[in-house]
């Protein structure tokens, strides 16, 4: 009994209890399913419907991927292959994939011009999306449209080159006299590249080139995904220039100018973008003097990008509106006149602020491009409602094509709404 | 000391047009206006050399001509002998109807899915962040005609329904689904009908008046009546007394198959429900967005200081985060009304008698006025997005934060 | 074609000098390339095969025309229209001539300021049932479900036929073809109706075609044919001409195969030597050249042999000559002479 003295007490434990882990329920995949699935009968109800849809879709679209055909000629073929199972006949996109890419009349030996094309626009496109990088690239986007144009429509390298030499020489215009007077600087710079371009076109040989390398291409022969994109990326950025000076105007205090920006955008945003479509196709050559023939392509362009210039003109209404007047007051204590204060003060803030907005009307924009299928124009959509499915051997095949072109523009509207928000988040830090 | 004078006014220079703000802005314009004046004019000029050239006018008098068309949709009185004003009406009415049911179900979709994304059920939020990224990021166009062919390719032709070995069957008798549109039992009204639906419509009057009562009443007393069954009782009870007391007035009359369609009853054609379902559901997804956006932005303190009133959860939901979120859900919501107007002008994909259809498709091509039609059709668009902007002002107005 | 899309643009700023507002004929010569509208797809008649290369029917005549004036018969620039923009594509210069199924009416030639130069098909609106709907008339069709293809005159017809017969039926108007197509063989409609030879083409693209018939009343008349603008009557003439030329050539037995040896020299046949150049100044007279005729029939060779080529009986579309026999034939096709 010797050492009951120095345990006096029955029992004490003398160091810590090694935590148990948590019941079975509370922890690991069971509790995290407790609380995100199983929280309430509702919730309940509501995850066993959720399980239900999700099933039946894959069973239902499963068998159909996985028995499809990659490689016959035609639907008929497909169906004999398939002896009447459920499968997919995906060859129509093997078949038939330059078609959607490039439309069916681009030569297929000239297939590397436009993807060149879309490699570059995509480092053109990078330092204007991801503020980070060299701002060196940024010769690339200017230089991007001289290029793109001669690789896609093909042709003299003099057609581009005057092109730029015109910008060129507009630049160097504006940049000496934008110091004195920026009206002066802006509308000397416009006369210049004018002058340059009438002037170089008068002398400029006929550009067309009809067979090599870079043979001419006519836009009627550009097509599928390859003509939403051109249209997408053209139309924008042509749009960009014009919203701005259009969203200026319409906080002018000049009235008439308002009046006239006023009445432009309300009038684009009251038309659905269908009927201006209508006057591209059938309205619009009738207004260009008799013996100009402007091809269709050209006044797509126009119509679209008047039809973004009024949304964008919007958006950045908008971001002018959120700056604090502060800033307004600010630069014209410090003197700046109207084109200072707006080109060094509120332009890059509204602009940055209004971002966001910008690119989501350019998905918006770049969706509606499908739209020209309508006007006989053979874009993705308009390639596949045309000529494929009205040919002999695919007609028929529905969802491979309509599947098919929902991935394509999910991939690039997925991609940039993602970018946006990305962006939505680097911009906010400045101005909490 | 100093005096200040005026500096002494100097006489006016052509120079001061440009260099003196009092002058400048006019100068502008004037400006402006020569210019705009110029391209107006030499558009006007290239439209009316190109019309002599060819021969051509502006002529509205088409309009009055019989159109010669027929139009499957139609909510007025309208034969292939009536003129083409008409049948662009039909056409108008029929925008009207889509753009109104597509709006009604759009909202429902929203309002459900932009709910149901912040639920704290995981699988039905994924589910509905699909939901909405799927439909906002591929065309409208490809889902109307998606939507269609599953319409046309899903559901079975009224030769289904028909022989001792059919195919399909009718719901309870009465509905028919066909890739040809839907059809339902159509009310008969026999003698009498009037008062029940009299009835239904006190009714209804009444149950408003319950709930302005019992609210009054509690913000009055505090006291708080029952409010859910006592309006569905009043809302129910007597217009289904009345019907048994009139001895059943109201009859239904049921789809049949005859010949080579059902008739009877009522259809609802399949373009029509293609276009309304395609447009209810890409708009749908927006909604959600916005929806979602709205109930986010109401600050959590808000709820909490709900809470700590002792208020219940679905009071602070119906009194306090609601009317707050509405004020951010509506504007969009409006401007996407307004593309559900625009975008029902697709409908001619589907093969739906809209005006874009009619006097933008059918008449245009018959009459090759092109340039009037398009016009017409524009001016139509843009009366009825001019009316939207109008409410989206006033209610703006009015729900402006009133700070005092 | 100008010299690019960008120096285009500049044209509407009215900057550079647009091409001088000549005949269609000096613009043809100019550009190198004939422009010519077409449809967006109609086998047979008109569509891109799987190299975008076209062919069919009206397209042969578009290579005619092209060979005749340009002396290439692959000259061509095809612009597809629709049912609402071919007219506008025609009228404004897009277009020097449209060769699209285009049925010739009086409010057409009249009102809208088109000449249609002669017809290359006579053709007449038709309806194509399943045979199993057990249809043998179209006046069968009280309460049916009609699908039509939109943009052409094909709803007119059908409303007068439907209320002149006073039945009742509904119209479902589709877009393209190729949907109406599909919504026919869903069964979302009775019957399909478009211009017969437009039944045939997409009856022979189906699946199983026995299991659909062509019903035998013909509710319309529809003579198809090329047409340009008015105004500009020496280029209507080289187009009217071309085409009877094809025709003549037909009726004279001259084809693709004999054509070289005929107009090597004058032969016995002064209206073949007339046609060939051989004889005669006929080529001075239209602005062209002697051969201008020989180089149309060698593009793809005469009149019945284009039809037999792309239409004909023994093609998938299976149309006989019927209405569009020569005139010898007891058919209506008729040229008037050379001479």
């Amino acid at each position: 009994m010797a050492d009951q003295s120095t345990n006096s007490v029955a029992f004490v434990r003398t160091e810590e209890v090694p935590a148990s882990p948590p019941p079975a329920n509370a922890a690991g995949p069971v509790k995290w399913m407790r609380e995100n699935l199983f929280s309430t009968p509702v919730n309940t109800v509501l995850t066993i419907v959720a399980a239900y849809v999700i099933f039946k879709i894959i069973t239902g679209a499963f068998p159909w991927f996985a028995n499809g055909i990659w490689n016959s000629q035609s639907l008929a073929e497909c169906r004999e292959i398939l002896q009447g199972t459920t499968g997919g006949c995906f060859s129509v996109l093997s078949e038939r994939w330059n078609q959607l890419l490039f439309g069916f009349k681009y030569p297929p030996e000239l297939y590397w011009r436009p993807t060149l094309a879309f490699v570059i626009f995509l480092l053109a496109a990078a330092p204007v999306l991801f503020f980070k990088l060299p701002r060196k690239l940024l010769i690339v986007t200017a230089l991007f449209p001289f290029i793109a144009y001669w690789l896609i429509w093909g042709g003299s390298i003099l057609t581009p080159l005057l092109a730029l030499a015109g910008v060129a020489g507009g630049y160097v215009v504006y940049s000496r006299f934008v110091t004195n007077n920026f009206a002066m600087g802006f509308f000397g710079g416009i006369i210049a590249a004018f002058l340059i371009w009438t002037i170089g076109g008068s002398i400029l040989p006929d550009g067309t080139i009809t067979d090599g390398p870079m043979q001419s291409v006519p836009s009627r022969d550009l097509g599928g995904f390859m003509l939403n994109l051109m249209l997408g990326v053209t139309c924008v950025s042509l749009s960009l220039p014009i919203g701005i000076a259009l969203a200026l105007g319409r906080q002018s205090s000049m009235p008439f100018i308002k009046y006239v920006c006023v009445i432009f955008i309300e009038f684009i945003r009251g038309v659905p973008l269908i009927t201006l479509l209508f006057v591209a196709s059938v309205m619009l050559a009738y207004f260009f003097p008799p013996e100009a023939t402007v091809d269709l392509f050209l006044r797509v362009v126009i119509m679209i990008t008047l039809f973004s210039s009024a949304y964008i003109a919007e958006v950045i209404r908008g971001g002018l509106a959120a700056l604090p007047k502060g800033q307004y007051e600010a630069a014209d204590s410090l003197g700046l006149d109207y084109a200072q204060a707006m080109r060094l003060i509120i332009l890059p803030q509204a602009l940055k602020i209004s971002i966001p907005g910008i690119v989501n009307v350019a998905v918006g924009l770049f969706k509606d491009t499908t739209l020209v299928s309508v006007i006989s124009m053979f874009d993705l959509v308009g390639m596949i409602r045309g000529p494929i499915l009205a040919s002999t051997e695919w007609n028929g095949v529905y969802w491979e094509l309509w599947l098919a072109a929902s991935v394509l523009f999910f991939i690039v509207c997925y991609g940039i709404s993602q970018y946006s928000q990305w962006l939505e988040r680097q911009l906010a830090t400045g101005h909490r | 000391m100093t005096i200040m004078t005026d500096p002494p006014r100097e006489s006016f220079r052509l120079g001061m047009l440009l260099s003196d703000t009092r002058y400048r802005s006019l100068t502008l314009q004037a400006i402006a206006f020569i210019l705009l004046a110029l391209s107006i004019g030499y558009l006007a000029n290239n439209l009316v050399r190109n019309l002599t050239a060819l021969g051509l006018n502006i002529d509205f008098s088409f309009l009055g001509t019989p159109a010669g068309y027929d139009i499957n949709q139609r909510l007025i009185e309208y034969t292939s002998q009536s003129s083409n004003l008409r049948a662009a009406f039909v056409g108008i009415l029929n925008t009207l109807l889509v753009a109104f049911l597509a709006c009604v179900t759009a909202t429902i979709f929203g309002v459900l899915a932009g709910v149901l994304r912040l639920s704290n059920n995981w699988l039905v939020r994924k589910l509905m962040s699909i939901y909405v990224e799927i439909f906002r990021n591929i065309p409208v166009l490809i889902w109307i005609i998606i939507i269609f062919t599953i319409m046309t390719a899903v559901l079975p032709g009224p030769r289904a329904f028909r022989g001792d070995n059919a195919t399909s069957s009718m719901l309870f008798d009465a509905f028919a689904f066909t890739n040809r549109g839907v059809y339902i039992p159509a009310p008969i009204w026999g003698p009498g009908s009037m008062v029940v639906v009299a009835t239904f419509i006190a009714s209804i009057v009444a149950m408003f008046a319950y709930r302005r009562y019992a609210t009054n009443l509690l913000y009055a007393t505090g006291r708080l009546l029952p409010m859910f069954w006592p309006s569905v009782a009043i809302f129910f009870l007597p217009a289904i007394l009345m019907f048994f007391i009139m001895g059943s007035p109201i009859g239904l009359e049921y789809p049949e198959l005859k010949g080579f369609n059902f008739a009877g009853g009522i259809k609802v054609g399949g373009p029509l429900i293609a276009i309304w379902f395609a447009l209810s559901i890409y708009t749908g997804a927006f909604i959600a967005e916005n929806v979602r956006a709205g109930i986010q932005a109401v600050s959590k303190g808000q709820t909490e200081a709900a809470g700590a009133l002792g208020l219940r959860s679905g009071r602070i939901m119906s009194l306090v985060v609601l009317p707050q979120a509405l004020r951010v859900i509506i504007p969009p919501l409006i401007s996407n009304y307004l593309n559900i107007t625009k975008n029902s002008s697709l409908a001619i994909l589907v093969g739906y008698a809209d005006v874009t259809a009619t006097l933008g498709g059918i008449t245009l091509n018959q009459t090759g006025r092109a340039i009037e039609c398009v016009v017409l059709l524009m001016l139509f668009y843009l009366v009825i997005s001019l009316t939207i902007s109008f409410v989206i002002n006033i209610y703006n107005n009015a729900i402006k934060l009133k700070e005092r | 074609m100008k010299k690019s899309v960008f120096l285009g643009a500049l044209t509407v700023a009215g900057l550079a000098a647009g091409a001088a507002a000549a005949g269609t004929l000096d613009d043809v010569k100019a550009r190198g390339k004939l422009n010519c509208g077409v449809t967006t797809g109609l086998v047979g008649f008109a569509a891109p095969d799987a190299n975008g290369e076209w062919n069919g029917f009206d397209v042969s005549v578009c290579r005619a025309v092209a060979a005749a004036v340009l002396g290439d018969s692959s000259a061509v620039e095809f612009v597809p229209t629709t049912g609402k923009t071919r007219f506008t594509a025609l009228a404004s210069g897009e277009i020097d001539m449209l060769a699209r199924n285009t049925t010739w009416t009086f409010s057409r030639d009249v009102d809208l300021k088109f000449t249609f130069v002669g017809v290359n098909y006579y053709d007449g609106q038709g309806f194509m049932a399943p045979k199993d709907l057990g249809v043998s008339s179209a006046k069968d069709l009280d309460g049916a479900t009609v699908c039509i293809q939109t943009g052409t005159t094909t709803e007119l017809n059908l409303a007068d036929f439907f209320r002149s017969n006073n039945i009742s039926y509904e119209p479902v108007p589709i877009e393209t073809n190729a949907e109406a197509q599909q919504q026919y063989l869903a069964g979302a409609c009775d019957v399909f109706t478009t211009d017969a030879s437009g039944l045939a083409a997409t009856r022979a693209t189906f699946e199983d075609p026995s299991a659909h018939v062509l019903l035998p009343e013909i509710v319309s008349k529809e003579p198809l044919g090329p047409l340009v603008r008015h105004g500009d009557n020496e280029w209507g003439d080289i187009v009217r001409w071309t085409l009877n030329a094809l025709i003549t050539a037909e009726e004279l037995g001259v084809t693709s195969a004999n054509i070289k040896e005929a107009s090597m020299e004058a032969g016995n046949n002064p209206e073949i030597n007339r046609l060939l150049g051989t004889e005669g100044t006929l080529g001075e007279m239209l602005g062209l050249d002697a051969q201008w005729a020989k180089r149309a029939i060698e593009a793809g060779g005469n009149y019945g042999e284009i039809f037999e080529k792309n239409i004909g009986e023994n093609t998938p579309i299976g149309l006989a000559r019927g209405l569009n026999a020569q005139w010898t034939d007891g058919g209506l096709i008729y040229s008037p002479p050379f001479r």
